[in-house]
């Protein structure tokens, strides 16, 4: 029985690190290490974590912008990553990706319209006039002007380019869109404006997100359900309102206890992690969190706690609830 | 009494760029106090990081140049002084912090020897006692292992270690003065609450003066005493931290609350400020904020408000209220 839009099962994406002259393979960063999940239609999944958890690699991975270690990836039940490059195209039409920084994913030489147009272009659909009517019902789509269709990125502000990347996402009429921290380039007034969009757009074109960001505020306001990543592995996922009122991972309560508040009255208690995140290609033995946790126990140290299922649909994985 | 340390008077400072002149900041006034947080808040472009390299005349010329005002630190003019007295004030009675710290240190000395270095400049103490103040002041901001630490190069430190390391740099000589662009911006979330702490300390333990300089409404609510809300080069308000977060009268101080994500309000749509930021080189007439503001009224486009003192520190540059 298929559970949603994608599922995901054990995903792992190792990167080869190597050495001399030879480029000795030495060891693997483990930027994705076991990781399965669903999104369904039309939800948005929030996937949040701090830098170098790995959470841009399972973005693309997932889209097969990197090729899988190990682990399944169904689209509607069928394993992408056994797919060939005619299928993967296939596939590029119904799952797109927004990126963060939308100056470094425009071509600066091609105009706002052909960089909309490109993948109209790439999989044949409509004829040329087609072609220009849908830049033009895109750009109004995402709040521009038709006359930006001639107009060169650096003319536009980051706002409008970034308007300009989810254009170009929804031109193949996509089901899934991962977004790899849309908003976390732009300033808070834009950036509102941005999600209201990404928000907008879901409910009219029935859109499911896979939503990367390290802002727990900016995740929380678009997401149905939130996965936290930590070191490779997802700590614990829950419903939006489960996870902010009771959160039960000791790095998800520090998280959101990190949160600076726009609030001077709100005096918190504040769960101070020490420490750093430990390297992925050496991570602790154990809970990959024992180094830091502030609850650590005997076991945390010794052995790898798994995914549990909890009450209310709550999956966490740590030894504090065995 | 008079506690003021350094007092901003009509600060004027412009680009002289190919397409025009920027009026990054356009007559700017305000004092700090000693051993207060007063912060700086404003979207990208509106002056706030000009200001702060303006008091230390650190504004690269061509094409930026301080057209007018003055800088008084304890009544000395910095913009008239002596480039050798500036040596003498800069980085040893004020210090300045710089958002990303990997930028800030050079990648081919060890951290020892960086952070030493003013030390031996200022305080004209020999290698060995350098170092010595050095390891002191990195096992004062938490920097573990301190000692091994000081042999490293940049490359081997994280970024939040990198800032720990240009906060103690910028403690060397005991500033009185603590200029800080914003500082935690480019670190992860549970980092950011530790240098935040820091900071804090800072200002209790050693009833340092902070300029504070972010974005970010919920650090600002963390940290600061005072602030001051900038728009387009210009104070649009500015009050104690409770006058703004409790009562913000300007338009664009209500926008800024107004579109941040709200982890407890749920998955609404935001409430955007419309429009972008204007160009500096051909900025709106009268109030800079007119084009994007919901209460406009004739006399916005005509004439540039005055600041109105509503109650104590308390002042706005509306027409609404004058």
């Amino acid at each position: 029985m298929s559970k949603g839009l994608v599922e995901v099962e054990n995903l792992k994406k190792y990167y080869p690190v190597t050495a001399g002259l030879l480029s000795r393979h030495v060891a693997d960063v483990k930027a994705v290490d076991g990781v399965s999940f669903y999104i369904m239609e039309g939800e948005t999944l929030g996937l949040v974590g701090e830098s170098g958890c790995g959470k841009s690699s399972l973005g693309r991975t997932l889209l097969r912008l990197e090729e899988p270690t190990a682990g399944r990836v169904l689209y509607k039940g069928s394993d992408i990553t056994r797919w060939d490059k005619r299928q993967l195209k296939e596939l590029r039409k119904e799952a797109q990706m927004i990126f963060q920084d939308p100056q470094s994913s425009l071509d600066p030489r091609m105009t706002i319209g052909d960089s909309i147009g490109e993948a109209l272009l790439i999989h044949s659909i409509g004829s040329e006039k087609d072609r220009l009517e849908r830049v033009e019902e895109l750009l109004k789509r995402v709040g521009l002007e038709p006359e930006h269709a001639m107009r060169y990125p650096h003319e536009l502000s980051g706002g409008q380019k970034q308007r300009v990347g989810i254009a170009r996402a929804l031109a193949v009429t996509p089901k899934l869109i991962v977004a790899d921290e849309p908003v976390s380039a732009l300033d808070v007034s834009v950036q509102a404006q941005i999600l209201n969009l990404i928000m907008d757009l879901q409910r009219e074109l029935e859109l499911a997100y896979l939503f990367i960001a390290h802002d727990l505020a900016v995740i929380g306001q678009v997401s149905d359900r939130i996965a936290v990543m930590y070191l490779g592995q997802i700590i614990e996922l829950a419903d939006r309102t489960e996870l902010f009122s009771h959160p039960l991972h000791p790095y998800t309560e520090a998280l959101l206890s990190a949160i600076p508040l726009p609030d001077p009255h709100q005096k918190r208690e504040r769960i101070l992690l020490q420490g750093e995140v430990p390297s992925p290609v050496n991570p602790p033995p154990g809970c990959r969190f024992h180094t830091r946790c502030p609850r650590v126990m005997k076991l945390c140290r010794q052995e790898l706690p798994t995914l549990k299922l909890l009450e209310g649909n709550h999956l966490v994985s740590c030894h504090l609830y065995g | 009494m008079n506690n003021t340390v350094l007092e901003v008077k009509h600060l004027k400072t412009y680009f002289f760029t190919r397409s025009g002149v920027v009026k990054a900041v356009d007559g700017i006034s305000f004092g700090l106090r000693k051993g207060e947080s007063l912060c700086l808040v404003g979207e990208s472009g509106c002056g706030k990081t000009a200001t702060a390299l303006s008091i230390l005349r650190l504004i690269d010329s061509p094409p930026g140049r301080i057209i007018g005002g003055e800088i008084l630190y304890h009544g000395e003019d910095l913009l008239r002084c002596s480039s050798e007295r500036l040596r003498q004030i800069r980085g040893n009675r004020i210090a300045m912090i710089f958002q990303d710290p990997q930028t800030s240190l050079n990648p081919v000395f060890t951290i020892g020897d960086q952070v030493a270095e003013q030390i031996k400049l200022h305080l004209r103490l020999k290698h060995k006692p350098a170092m010595e103040r050095a390891l002191y002041l990195m096992e004062q901001v938490g920097i573990p292992q301190a000692r091994e630490r000081m042999k490293d190069y940049p490359h081997q430190f994280s970024g939040g270690m990198k800032q720990r390391v240009m906060i103690a740099a910028a403690l060397s000589c005991e500033p009185e003065i603590l200029i800080a662009d914003e500082p935690t911006t480019a670190l992860d979330t549970t980092i950011k609450a530790q240098i935040l702490d820091i900071f804090r300390d800072l200002k209790q333990e050693r009833n340092m003066s902070i300029l504070f300089i972010t974005h970010d409404l919920g650090t600002v609510a963390g940290i600061a005493d005072r602030i001051i809300v900038m728009y387009g080069g210009r104070v649009a308000e500015a009050g104690t931290a409770l006058d703004i977060f409790d009562q913000p009268k300007h338009p664009y101080t209500h926008g800024l609350f107004n579109c941040l994500p709200n982890i407890s309000a749920g998955r609404n749509r935001l409430t955007p400020i419309p429009g972008m930021i204007p160009s500096l080189i051909d900025p709106p007439e009268g109030c800079i904020f007119n084009p994007r503001c919901e209460h406009r009224m004739p006399i916005c486009s005509e004439e540039r408000p005055k600041e109105v003192v509503l109650s104590g520190e308390h002042f706005v540059a509306c027409h609404l209220y004058s």
